[in-house]
């Protein structure tokens, strides 16, 4: 079946226990575009972002990526799916037990067919577009929160997908780090033309980084729209949530 | 079954409601480790966890025996000796060690020191995303995971219940011959002339089905901790409990069954 745009959510509704988080969301991502979601804490943001790879199935409702329907598939039909959509993870979600460089080399190291110094290259090529050049060594434990949210880039950047899934990657950064990870989501945004979706409640973020935003609230989009729409919105929800009143 | 208990407002239900999600969960998992059995083994993985759990847990399978078979030949010599019967300790002892004391010991320790130490690293993994970030790159936490825990265990467990059993007998040995005056060397021939193979094998047949139960029980309450340190510490703790029940209850059922074969 044919399906706009490489991300496409059609009525989805996902319930854990009795309570029901998505109540028919409907989304399109278009190639190459940066996408923020938009929403207050609990309201179902990651929820909805984890239908993207598959990392969570809908009770009912479509999940297309990049015109394949997903949300049937098992864990091994989704290994192609995963390559081309990688995630940032909130709290970075790094092995522990791994340095930075290994982290980054794991992906490769599963699916990329390349020798040692090929996989040590690749390694230190996708850790200097975070800044992260000698850094390969340290342990997760070691670095600060930032450098954790750029190792996980990182690693995500492995593989070279064609879209990534940010959940909430400025959460718990200072400005100026928050600053320099929004600048690295428009950076690789631009420089390997990739897709996307970012998860975010921090506002600032979402109109530096977004193409396109979406305000999901009681679990539909009420919203989406570019960034001089959302600031002109008469959606009074959004209007509140934008202005925190 | 949730409408009935609801409609009813009848709690009755919810335990078998409980004992039916966790039979069925762990039986996915079951069948998820069956279908790795086909796929690449990680050699490596699974040396780093022979070494992890067999090796490691040396000195306390070690300590445990020891003493169990010292403390089972005293008791039962001062018992024996009642009837006359003191040369038979020898005899009685290997085989409550063999067919027993070394499986459920050996496996009891395992599932405190092993079991709870795979909830807690899976667990952990779990709620800081780290299982998700895994699936998220193609890779199947089951094959990397699980599975070498659970072929690590199954080779290491009746390893540790062998060395148990020998350990076991040779603290009994001690115990015999400086508390119940009883010859060394009669207590050992006495063991080889009454002791058969299938004694040895009742107890490592015990103890592959004990370490695939740890390893299945370990791994599902890890996966599935959530909450935080509070919902692993507990995930850690129902493995524990959950594993020590699965081994004493399959305990009588496994000896039925090798009594009869």
């Amino acid at each position: 079946m044919e399906s706009p745009g490489f991300i496409h959510c059609r009525n989805l509704f996902r319930s854990f226990g009795e309570k029901a988080v998505l109540r028919g969301v409907n989304l399109t991502v278009e190639q190459g575009e940066t996408m923020v979601i938009l929403g207050g804490s609990g309201t179902g943001k990651s929820v909805l972002l984890k239908h993207m790879n598959g990392l969570i199935d809908p009770d009912s409702g479509d999940v297309f990526v990049d015109g394949l329907e997903i949300s049937h598939l098992g864990e091994d039909e989704l290994r192609e799916v995963r390559k081309k959509v990688a995630m940032v993870f909130q709290g970075s979600a790094l092995f522990d037990s791994l340095t930075v460089a290994e982290n980054v080399a794991y992906p490769l190291y599963e699916h990329a067919a390349l020798s040692l110094d090929g996989l040590r290259d690749r390694v230190e090529e996708v850790l200097s577009l975070v800044d992260m050049e000698g850094d390969g060594g340290l342990y997760p434990a070691e670095i600060s929160g930032g450098m954790k949210k750029r190792a996980a880039l990182a690693r995500a950047l492995a593989l070279s997908p064609r879209c990534l899934l940010y959940d909430e990657p400025t959460t718990g950064l200072d400005p100026v780090m928050t600053q320099r990870i929004n600048r690295l989501i428009r950076d690789v945004q631009r420089k390997l033309g990739v897709t996307s979706v970012v998860v975010t409640h921090d506002i600032e973020s979402a109109f530096a980084v977004a193409d396109r935003l979406a305000f999901l609230q009681e679990g539909q989009i009420r919203f989406v729209g570019t960034r001089e729409e959302t600031k002109a919105t008469s959606d009074l929800a959004l209007h509140e949530f934008l202005h925190g009143v | 079954m949730e409408e009935l208990a609801h409609r009813w407002s009848f709690r009755g239900l919810q335990p078998v409601m409980l004992i039916g999600e966790l039979l069925g969960g762990i039986g996915l998992l079951v069948y998820e480790v069956l279908r790795c059995i086909r796929r690449r083994w990680e050699g490596s993985l699974i040396m780093a966890q022979m070494e992890h759990i067999g090796v490691r847990s040396l000195s306390i399978v070690i300590l445990t025996a020891v003493f169990t078979g010292m403390v089972l030949a005293l008791q039962m010599g001062s018992y024996l000796s009642r009837f006359g019967a003191r040369p038979y300790v020898g005899r009685i002892l290997a085989l409550t060690m063999l067919r027993e004391l070394g499986p459920v010991l050996t496996g009891l320790v395992i599932a405190g020191r092993v079991g709870s130490g795979i909830t807690a690293e899976l667990g952990s993994m779990n709620v800081t995303e780290q299982i998700d970030a895994m699936r998220s790159m193609g890779i199947n936490p089951v094959q990397k995971l699980v599975f070498p825990r659970m072929v690590a265990l199954m080779v290491m467990l009746p390893l540790l219940t062998v060395l148990a059993d020998f350990v076991g007998v040779l603290g009994g040995l001690f115990t015999s011959v400086l508390e119940l005056n009883v010859s060394g060397s009669f207590f050992l021939r006495s063991i080889i002339q009454f002791m058969r193979f299938g004694d040895l094998f009742s107890g490592l047949g015990k103890s592959f089905f004990f370490a695939f139960s740890i390893a299945m029980i370990a791994c599902y309450n890890g996966l599935q901790a959530e909450g935080g340190a509070d919902g692993v510490g507990r995930a850690t703790t129902k493995t524990v409990v959950m594993s020590s029940i699965t081994i004493l209850v399959s305990d009588f059922f496994l000896t039925k069954l090798f009594l009869l074969l």
